[in-house]
C-alpha cells in the first residue's frame, strides 16, 4: 500500500515536471509545476518528514507557485485588440531556443548523461545507512528544538534574508524604480 | 520497519533535477527558466529528506531542506521583480530577445 502511495507520488511529480518540459504554454506550465509540487509533498510525507511536506504546500503552492502566476500575467504581451476572442484559451507562449532543433538536442545530450551519470551511481552504490531501519515518528519537536538550539543562527538570518528580499522585490518592482532609472539615463 | 527502498528516492530526486536542468537549458520564457530552477531545488530536497529520515534526532538534512525552501523564495520573488522591470524596460520576456549589448 505504501509501495503504491510512493509510486502514485513519485508518477504525478515526474509527469509534471516532463509536462513542464513539453509544453509550450506558460500557464500551463505553471499549473503542471502545481502537480510536481504536490507530489513532491507526497513524497516528503512517505520519508517521515510532515513538517516539510506542509511547508512545501504552504511556501510553495501558497506562495512561490502564487507569485510565479502573477509574473506571468504581470509580463504577457496583450493581443492585438479585434483578435482577442473570449472561446480561445489562454496562449502565453515559451519558444524553446534555438527552434531548428540543435536546442533539444543539446539539452536531451547534457540532461540524459547526467541522469544517466546520477543513475548508474546511485544503482550500484551501497550506503551503509539506508540499510538502518527507520521508524515513524512526528519531526515537529525535533524540528523546533533544532531551530532554536543548533539551527539559531540560520534561522536568525533566515529572517534577516526574508526582510530584505521583501524590501527589494516591493522596491524592485514598484514603478518609482522606473522614473528613477530613466532620471539616470 | 522500511516501507518505501531509499534508492527509489534517489532516483526520482535525481530525475527531477535532470528534468529541470532541460527545462533551464531548454526553455526561452524567463519565468519557465525560473520554474526549472524550482524544480531543481525540489529534486535537491527530496535527495536531503531521503538521507535525513535515518536521523531521526537531528534531522539535519530536514533543517538543510527547509532552508533551503526559506531562500528559494526569496530567490524568486526578487527574481520576479526583476522580471517584471525587464519587461517594462524591454518589452518582453524571452531571453533571446534580450540582446541589447549584441546590437
Amino acid at each position: 500500500m505504501i509501495q503504491l502511495a510512493f509510486y502514485a507520488f513519485a508518477g504525478l511529480s515526474l509527469m509534471g515536471a516532463l509536462a513542464v518540459l513539453f509544453t509550450r504554454n506558460v500557464l500551463y506550465a505553471a499549473f503542471f509545476l502545481l502537480l510536481t509540487l504536490l507530489g513532491v509533498a507526497g513524497l516528503f510525507v512517505l520519508a517521515s518528514a510532515d513538517f516539510l511536506a506542509i511547508a512545501q504546500i504552504m511556501i510553495y503552492v501558497g506562495g512561490v507557485l502564487v507569485l510565479v502566476i502573477f509574473g506571468v500575467m504581470l509580463t504577457h504581451k496583450p493581443e492585438p485588440p479585434g483578435d482577442s476572442n473570449s472561446q480561445q484559451p489562454n496562449r502565453i507562449v515559451s519558444q524553446n531556443r534555438s527552434g531548428n532543433g540543435s536546442g533539444w538536442i543539446l539539452a536531451v545530450f547534457v540532461t540524459g548523461s547526467l541522469f544517466a551519470a546520477l543513475f548508474t551511481l546511485l544503482a550500484r552504490a551501497n550506503f551503509v545507512l539506508l540499510t538502518q531501519p527507520v521508524g515513524w515518528q512526528s519531526t515537529v519537536n525535533t524540528i523546533g528544538k533544532q531551530l532554536m538550539t543548533e539551527y539559531v543562527v540560520p534561522f536568525e538570518l533566515a529572517g534577516i534574508l526574508l526582510l530584505a528580499a521583501l524590501v527589494g522585490a516591493t522596491y524592485l518592482a514598484s514603478p518609482l524604480a522606473k522614473s528613477s532609472r530613466n532620471a539616470t539615463r | 520497519m522500511q516501507p518505501v527502498d531509499s534508492h527509489l528516492f534517489l532516483i526520482v530526486g535525481a530525475a527531477l533535477f535532470s528534468i529541470g536542468l532541460a527545462v533551464v537549458l531548454l526553455k526561452r520564457h524567463v519565468i519557465v527558466v525560473l520554474m526549472g530552477i524550482e524544480l531543481m531545488l525540489n529534486g535537491v530536497n527530496v535527495n536531503l529528506v531521503a538521507f535525513s529520515q535515518y536521523d531521526p534526532d537531528r534531522l539535519q538534512g530536514q533543517m538543510l531542506a527547509l532552508f533551503v525552501m526559506v531562500v528559494a523564495a526569496a530567490e524568486s520573488a526578487v527574481a520576479l521583480a526583476i522580471v517584471l522591470q525587464v519587461y517594462r524596460h524591454f518589452r518582453t520576456a524571452q531571453l533571446d530577445e534580450l540582446n541589447e549589448l549584441k546590437q
